[in-house]
């Protein structure tokens, strides 16, 4: 790198890395990213790429509404180059119980300045053909988008280089020191350190609480118009919200090359990558349950990824107390892509000592969390 | 879906995988042989009536049908699952017209050939420009060539039969391109002096197409046309030139197909699959013949799926007669792999607009700058579409050095009911699973 000095280093490349790198260049910051591998290849490029507003609590409906309306209004060249799709998310109800929960959802929504519609079970399938008849209806949330994560990554990278900001890949930190980051022989120094590691956050900040949330996804050849919104079932929010050892859980996303990404399944396991057939074939049959035309559809490639999980479901961001210098935008879990723009606001906000658009108490990386609170 | 047990399965039904069967069987092993053709014979011994064949292939098919091998075709194997215990191997197979068949063996033949190696260079996606196993199914299927003006470029014997084979369709054979240089193709010419039969072949060849300029140190560098194949320009080390025609057929060569070996952790050693006199791979109970484990003809292929059957039937020891053989023909392999080495040039023909992936329609520009395969993959989507990489991996190896990545599940396209039913069926109750997923 150049021999002069950066006011930021951001270790982690990943979308959050990108965005915080955005953030911070635009404060006038002169920033370096560092990366252990390449841009987006790590917990970023594992995920499914959705901009959706999601509402286990308060504070991630703010975060990822907030974060939802920077998505909008992304400067152009970053919007067209992630392949945002405009598509809208279908929840779909299983049971009578899921369907009279739908009016305060909407309600909800409404209170947060997003219109939705409740479906009944004609218009559910009109909405989605391929669901199973006899579901009793479902949310048709339009403001909702699928993206392309790596590219949306890079696209973050070079707005970030355009104002000014550097990027080194393959270049692995092994420790962050109080102002600082040693990587090899070398101390990079800088007044603000930013861990956006991703799943790996942990490993370099050991107390924080981000654990990996193991996932599988499937990807199948080209089938154009399959499915028209991001669909999923409202129990998603219950397989992600509560930290059991496994759940599954449907997701189906319409990708701009016309294929379709099925998933979701969340394991405990530690850092175990291996495929876990069984987990794959329950996850595969949840989604037919719901979308029974699946079953035929070709499947190109599966993988498995790492969620950066926090025990209260919210990320880590703000100062790290502990280590002069440390900040922390990590902890995202599978909403990482979303909120990666929400983080950076509301890092370089704090950083700045700005008032930030919405309260960033409930995200204090030092405070004290409570898993499984519900 | 049907679950069954095996003493011995064979993937791929090519020379190799058919003397391995004919060999395990003959050991009275409980063989299935596993194919995704309709019918037996792989690449090269494809067929639509074993009359067309050649002596060696219909003796070798009629020893097969005369064995007790149950012959699956028209499947695809899509996953391979390798059990905690040795020899608890589960092999995964979906049927083109439906079905699942879960087969269990302590013992797996990977006999899964080679594919064409592509080099890309400007107008290779054009209709008019095919491979040689593109060329050689649609004279099979008995296209008519005549009157078609033919240029033939790449490398290796593999170029003289399809030469041959045009030239009796009515095509008129305009060049045969052979890109390593006079002295290599001289010298391995000389070098088989010591084995007679391979050279009288490869003179019956060149007799066929007599009358047809043999170029050798000579290879085309771009293909024109708007939208169908119009000409081509072609260059040697001291001058250029170009040439009308309306069928340009490449062959650069075979790469082996190791997906299935990455797969379940065999060790692999320049791009094909490491094995032990006995044919055995670095993972128990896996045994690799034929292209798979180094590019080397039917001969060697043959060899090799002898002595894995008998080695899979617990032979004690090695024919060594099979062993001789195999090892005449590795030299001969070997020295083949010198002489026809790709030229440098080759590596350089693709220009910015060039396309790399078929699939996602990448050009070169959009990748030249990247570091590795994966990224190419993740950034560009090279890679990523219905052939993952098999067709461009090898590209991108020539171009940039790059290694292919990880091998995922499915091992071919599958059906996700596929998928669902094979792991809830309990394919996947073996205990440890050594497939990486990420």
């Amino acid at each position: 790198m150049s021999a002069r000095r950066a006011d930021a280093i951001i270790v982690g490349a990943g979308i959050v890395g990108a965005a915080c790198a955005v953030a911070l260049a635009r404060d006038g910051l002169r920033v370096l990213v560092i990366d252990a591998g390449g841009a987006a290849l790590g917990t970023t490029a594992a995920g499914m790429g959705h901009v959706v507003v999601m509402d286990d609590s308060p504070e991630q409906l703010a975060l990822t509404r907030y974060s939802q309306s920077l998505w909008r209004a992304q400067d152009d060249a970053v919007r067209a180059a992630s392949e945002l799709d405009w598509c809208g998310t279908v929840w779909v109800a299983e049971d009578e119980a899921q369907l009279e929960a739908l009016p305060a959802k909407q309600q909800l929504y409404r209170d947060h300045g997003l219109e939705t519609e409740v479906l009944d079970e004609t218009t559910l399938i009109e909405a989605e053909p391929h669901l199973r008849r006899g579901l009793p209806g479902g949310l048709l949330v339009p403001s909702d988008a699928v993206i392309y994560q790596p590219a949306a990554t890079i696209a973050l990278l070079a707005l970030a280089r355009t104002m000014g900001a550097e990027v080194l890949q393959r270049m692995p930190v092994e420790e962050i020191v109080p102002c600082g980051v040693r990587c090899g022989a070398d101390t990079l120094r800088a007044d603000v350190i930013v861990n956006a590691a991703g799943a790996a956050a942990a490993s370099l900040t050991p107390q924080l609480p981000v654990i990996p949330r193991k996932g599988h996804l499937v990807i199948t050849e080209r089938y154009p118009g399959f499915c028209r919104h991001q669909v999923a079932e409202l129990g998603y929010l219950a397989s992600a919200h509560v930290m059991t050892s496994e759940s599954v859980a449907f997701n189906v996303q319409p990708r701009s090359t016309g294929q379709v990404m099925v998933g979701s399944s969340r394991e405990l396991v530690g850092w175990d990558a291996s495929m876990n057939r069984r987990v794959l074939g329950r996850m595969i049959a949840r989604a037919c349950e719901f979308m029974p035309a699946l079953a035929d559809l070709v499947a190109v490639r599966t993988w498995t990824g790492f969620r950066p999980a926090t025990p209260d479901k919210l990320p880590l961001i703000g100062r790290w107390p502990d280590v002069p210098g440390l900040w922390i935008a990590a902890g995202h879990e599978g909403l990482g892509i979303t909120t990666s723009l929400g983080t950076a606001t509301l890092l370089a906000d704090l950083v700045a000592s700005r008032e930030p658009a919405i309260d960033a108490a409930p995200f204090a990386p030092d405070r004290a969390v409570t898993a499984g609170v519900h | 879906m049907s679950t069954v047990a095996a003493d011995v399965v064979v993937v791929g039904a090519g020379p190799a995988g058919i003397a391995a069967a004919v060999r395990a069987t003959e050991a009275k092993r409980r063989v299935v042989v596993l194919d995704e053709a309709p019918n037996v014979g792989g690449q090269i011994w494809r067929h639509r009536s074993v009359g067309t064949l050649g002596a060696d292939a219909r003796t070798w098919i009629d020893r097969l049908s005369r064995t007790n091998a149950e012959v699956r075709r028209g499947v695809a194997v899509v996953d391979v699952i390798v059990g905690g215990e040795a020899g608890d191997i589960t092999v995964v197979a979906e049927r083109h017209l439906g079905g699942v068949d879960v087969i269990r063996t302590p013992a797996l033949i990977i006999a899964t050939g080679a594919r064409e190696r592509f080099v890309p260079f400007p107008g290779w996606t054009l209709p008019g420009v095919t491979g040689i196993g593109g060329a050689q199914a649609l004279l099979k299927q008995g296209a008519t060539f005549r009157g078609k003006r033919v240029v033939i470029a790449g490398t290796g014997p593999l170029i003289l039969p399809v030469a041959a084979s045009l030239t009796d369709a009515g095509a008129r054979v305009v060049v045969v391109a052979e890109q390593a240089p006079f002295q290599a193709v001289r010298d391995f010419a000389l070098s088989l002096l010591t084995h007679p039969e391979t050279l009288l072949q490869a003179a019956i060849y060149r007799l066929a197409f007599l009358r047809t300029p043999y170029a050798m140190g000579t290879w085309v560098t771009s293909a024109s046309g708007t939208d169908q194949l119009a000409g081509v320009a072609v260059a040697n080390a001291r001058t250029a030139w170009s040439l009308p025609c309306d069928l340009l057929c490449t062959g650069y060569g075979l790469v082996p197909n190791v997906d299935m070996a990455r797969f379940v952790g065999c060790t692999t050693a320049d791009g094909a699959v490491a094995v032990d006199e006995r044919q055995a791979t670095s993972v128990p109970g896996i045994f690799a013949a034929g292209e798979v484990t180094g590019i080397g003809g039917v001969g060697l292929a043959v060899a090799e799926g002898e002595i894995a059957g008998a080695a899979t039937a617990g032979a004690a020891r090695i024919d060594p007669s099979l062993a001789r053989r195999r090892q005449a023909l590795r030299v001969v392999a070997r020295r083949m792999e010198r002489a026809f080495a790709l030229r440098q040039e080759l590596r350089s023909l693709a220009r910015d607009d060039t396309v790399i992936c078929r699939c996602e329609d990448v050009g070169r520009a959009a990748i030249a700058s990247f570091a590795d395969s994966r990224q190419a993959k993740l950034y560009a989507r090279a890679g990523m579409g219905a052939c993952q990489g098999r067709v461009c991996g090898p590209a991108l190896e020539l171009l940039f050095g790059w290694q292919p990545g990880t091998v995922r599940s499915p091992l071919e396209p599958a059906r996700l009911s596929t998928l669902s039913t094979a792991a809830l069926a309990g394919a996947a109750s073996s205990a440890a699973d050594p497939s990486a997923g990420s």
